[in-house]
């Protein structure tokens, strides 16, 4: 079946019971046992729940795995995998990463005795160059936030397999209508399911994706023992939210593609950030990695300080002024300030995070109707 | 502060255009700026509302300071999503109701006393129909059918008691197209209300006040809400014409609950691209059906060989996602055996979610009628109905090529 049958038919198998279409949200926290000690598929919610199961069998399927976790939010998705390695392991990530990684890497997981180097993943040499042999694991972000840079995942998948290192990736912006690091190779997805897989707004989640059962069996382990698992009415919202996964995303696309190509033709821009622009470095590889679309976000640099932009971010009526993405609600922010804030100040601006950089989430409305607010904000 | 989109946006200068409907669907009826700063509307399960003294209660009660009073009057998050299908629809008021056929009531039971007469074309919901001859008929109101689509009949129907006119568009499950300026302009000469049922039409294929339409009526459990998980009804019109219904769902009660209402505010948001979806599988199922071989008949809007494919054409931007057929030479259980092994859409009534479903008129709605009854609703037993969801087109007409070989 194709990608979107499956996202409305598999994991949401007809309720036997009631003949229900759509499963019931269970809420229960412990399961009834026929006999102590013999354990039937359900006990105890945190160890797993019919409705978040539902949830993690589509998700496995979208992303081409076997299986799936489904996490309380992406940050607990992200430091679940961290939890795989131990003290005196190192971890080499791309330094165009969500600000969140950024400083659950730095100010967390190094306490447990891990390092970071952050790279970036343009020049693929001096990547492989970061990695020692206390490296245990690459965590990949593509694209990248919020500059939108692109990571040739195929590559990274040959560099880990020479040097026997885990691969990562946070597919939050890609999604797996456009991109299934798992078919390529990579060990690891991990989502912000609170973004596109959601997808409303209105539900915070994270998902780890992985082929390999063992894999799977380590994390769940974590998982199980650290507790940090989606709530039942998030797993029914994001079930919901996946069935209109694709035509979200595609047309999300299409309208930041139309997007980027008008701000390219702005005087008032300095440039954009948008790997469907055939001026962006990453142009070429998101073409054979991103399958019909480039993503919903764009970043771009307005003529103008601080100050300018600042305006520019505060005066868009659509576009809503929040962190966060993915919505079929538009967003604008202005990373210096709001999502890369957490990053320390001269790392921002060493990785290219500049004052005037906005940040754009796309989302469902007309063309029309974003472009005219873009249009009349720029004049701020 | 309100929505900057609405008709306060009128304020600023010369009418703007219509925004597009999915921009229409994310944004429309909402506070630009919500509780606590909140990008989604919050779930307010309050079923009263407190006044801070009694001065404010006098204010509330005559009208100086509009606001919530108790759960059956009114909801915050139901007059967010009023607003939203009002807009949708270009309508000025809409009402929210438990369900599509608690909005019919609602309407009817304001509208109609003893001895008026309300007209139907006959191929209008059963249900519907059967609310007004069995139920309404003990309050004296007299109901009339006839023709779907005989303007003629429906206006020499029309005498001097009677209030509304009723029909679908298009019908379920013949998916007939009123020709809506006809239909309204029957009323208007006659100074009769007139009512559509657009459910399976939606706002983005057909927006019937467009027309001269009095009221539009959607099951909002359909391709409205969209994901087959909650029940709705919604009616459109004028804020002069809907007070005495707002009034009476006041007191008969029929609202719907405050979580239902979060749901089908969040399903409105992608009731656009599903649709539009829709209609795309409803075409590509339709003509796959009209060129197999076991098939005989496909009721389309969207084919050149439906009876109404040119008032269609004329006034609808798409034609939905419901495919009608008649399967050749097959009596009821060999047209049951295809029902049977289609594997992707579920057999069950209703229609217009993101899943496909299908069913047997003749068993679903039809199975306790005489043959007879039958004939006359024009439900012959070879009849399939296929409520297309928005899953990829090739899976399900691969699907309904290996049923079809069962």
């Amino acid at each position: 079946m194709k990608f979107r049958t499956r996202a409305i038919h598999v994991g949401n198998e007809r309720d036997e019971q009631t003949g229900a279409v759509v499963p019931p949200i269970h809420m229960a926290t412990t399961y009834v046992q026929h006999h102590a000690g013999e354990w039937r598929e359900f006990d105890y919610a945190r160890s797993g729940n019919p409705t978040r199961k539902n949830l993690e069998q589509t998700l496995a399927s979208l992303e081409s795995g076997t299986a799936a976790l489904a996490f309380s939010s992406g940050m607990a998705a992200t430091h679940c995998v961290t939890m795989l390695l131990e003290s005196g392991d190192h971890i080499v990530a791309g330094s165009d990463i969500y600000g969140g990684t950024y400083r659950l890497l730095h100010k967390i997981v190094n306490r447990t005795g891990v390092s970071v180097s952050l790279t970036s993943t343009g020049d693929l040499d001096e990547f492989e160059r970061a990695i020692t042999p206390q490296t245990k694991l690459l965590w990949l972000e593509s694209p990248g936030n919020p500059l939108m840079s692109i990571t040739d995942l195929k590559a990274c998948v040959e560099i880990a397999k020479r040097h026997g290192v885990l691969t990562a990736i946070d597919n939050t912006f890609a999604t797996p209508v456009l991109t299934r690091p798992l078919e390529l190779g990579i060990d690891i997805v991990m989502h912000s399911a609170t973004k596109y897989l959601g997808g409303h707004s209105d539900a915070l989640g994270g998902a780890i994706v992985v082929s390999e059962r063992e894999l799977y069996d380590r994390l769940y382990f974590i998982q199980n023992a650290t507790g940090a698992v989606m709530g039942p009415f998030e797993s029914f919202l994001m079930s919901r939210g996946l069935k209109t996964l694709e035509l979200r995303v595609r047309e999300q696309c299409r309208t930041a593609q139309r997007l980027a190509e008008f701000l390219e033709s702005d005087s008032r821009i300095q440039r954009v950030l948008y790997p469907g622009l055939s001026s962006h470095p990453g142009h070429e590889v998101a073409t054979g990695q991103m399958n019909g679309g480039y993503g919903a976000m764009l970043s771009f640099e307005v003529v103008g300080d601080f100050a300018k932009t600042k305006r520019v971010a505060e005066s868009t009526k659509l576009f809503q002024l929040a962190v966060s993405l993915g919505a079929v609600e538009s967003l604008i922010e202005q990373p210096a300030a709001m999502s890369h804030a957490s990053y320390d100040a001269a790392d921002r601006l060493s990785h290219g995070i500049r004052d005037e950089l906005i940040r754009i989430s796309v989302g469902l409305e007309a063309f029309e109707d974003l472009r005219d607010d873009l249009d009349q904000a720029l004049n701020a | 502060m309100q929505t900057r989109l609405s008709s306060d946006s009128q304020e600023t200068g010369p009418q703007p255009r219509r925004r597009g409907e999915s921009t229409l669907a994310v944004h429309a009826g909402e506070a630009h700026q919500k509780l606590a700063d909140s990008i989604t509307d919050p779930i307010i399960c309050a079923s009263t509302f407190t006044f801070p003294n009694t001065q404010a209660i006098i204010d509330y009660i005559e009208e100086k300071q509009p606001r919530e009073e108790y759960g059956r009057y009114g909801n915050p998050g139901e007059k967010v999503v009023e607003r939203k299908l009002a807009e949708l629809e270009g309508g000025e008021e809409a009402l929210l109701f438990a369900s599509g056929m608690a909005a019919i009531v609602g309407l009817l039971m304001a509208k109609l006393n003893a001895g008026d007469e309300v007209v139907f074309f006959d191929e209008c919901y059963h249900r519907s129909r059967e609310f007004c001859s069995k139920h309404l008929s003990r309050y004296g109101v007299v109901t009339r059918q006839v023709k779907a689509c005989d303007y003629d009949a429906m206006e020499a129907a029309v005498n001097d008691r009677t209030k509304l006119l009723v029909s679908e568009s298009p019908t379920n499950p013949h998916l007939s197209i009123v020709d809506l300026e006809r239909f309204a302009a029957i009323g208007k000469r006659r100074g009769v209300e007139t009512l559509i049922d657009a459910t399976l039409a939606t706002p983005y294929n057909v927006r019937p006040l467009e027309y001269g339409v009095d009221y539009v009526l959607h099951s909002a459990t359909k391709y409205l809400a969209g994901h087959n998980d909650l029940l709705a009804g919604v009616i459109i019109g004028s804020k002069e014409q809907m007070e005495p219904v707002r009034n009476l769902r006041g007191i008969m009660g029929a609202i719907s609950s405050a979580h239902n209402i979060y749901l089908l505010e969040r399903g409105i948001k992608t009731f656009g691209l599903r649709t539009q979806r829709q209609n795309a599988n409803g075409q590509a199922i339709a003509e796959f059906l009209a060129k197999h071989p076991r098939i005989e008949s496909v009721y389309y809007p969207g084919l050149e060989s439906h009876p109404y494919h040119e008032v269609a054409r004329r006034t609808m931007r798409g034609f939905g996602g419901l495919v009608t057929f008649l399967v050749k030479d097959a009596d009821w259980r060999a047209t049951a055996n295809i029902v049977d092994a289609v594997t992707i859409p579920r057999i069950a009534p209703s229609l217009g979610g993101v899943e496909s479903l299908i069913e047997q008129p003749l068993v679903m709605s039809y199975y306790e009628c005489t043959p007879e009854e039958r004939r006359q609703f024009g439900i012959p037993d070879n009849m399939i109905r296929y409520s297309c969801g928005i899953e990829n087109a090739d899976d399900l007409i691969a699907d309904l090529e290996q049923a079809l070989r069962a």
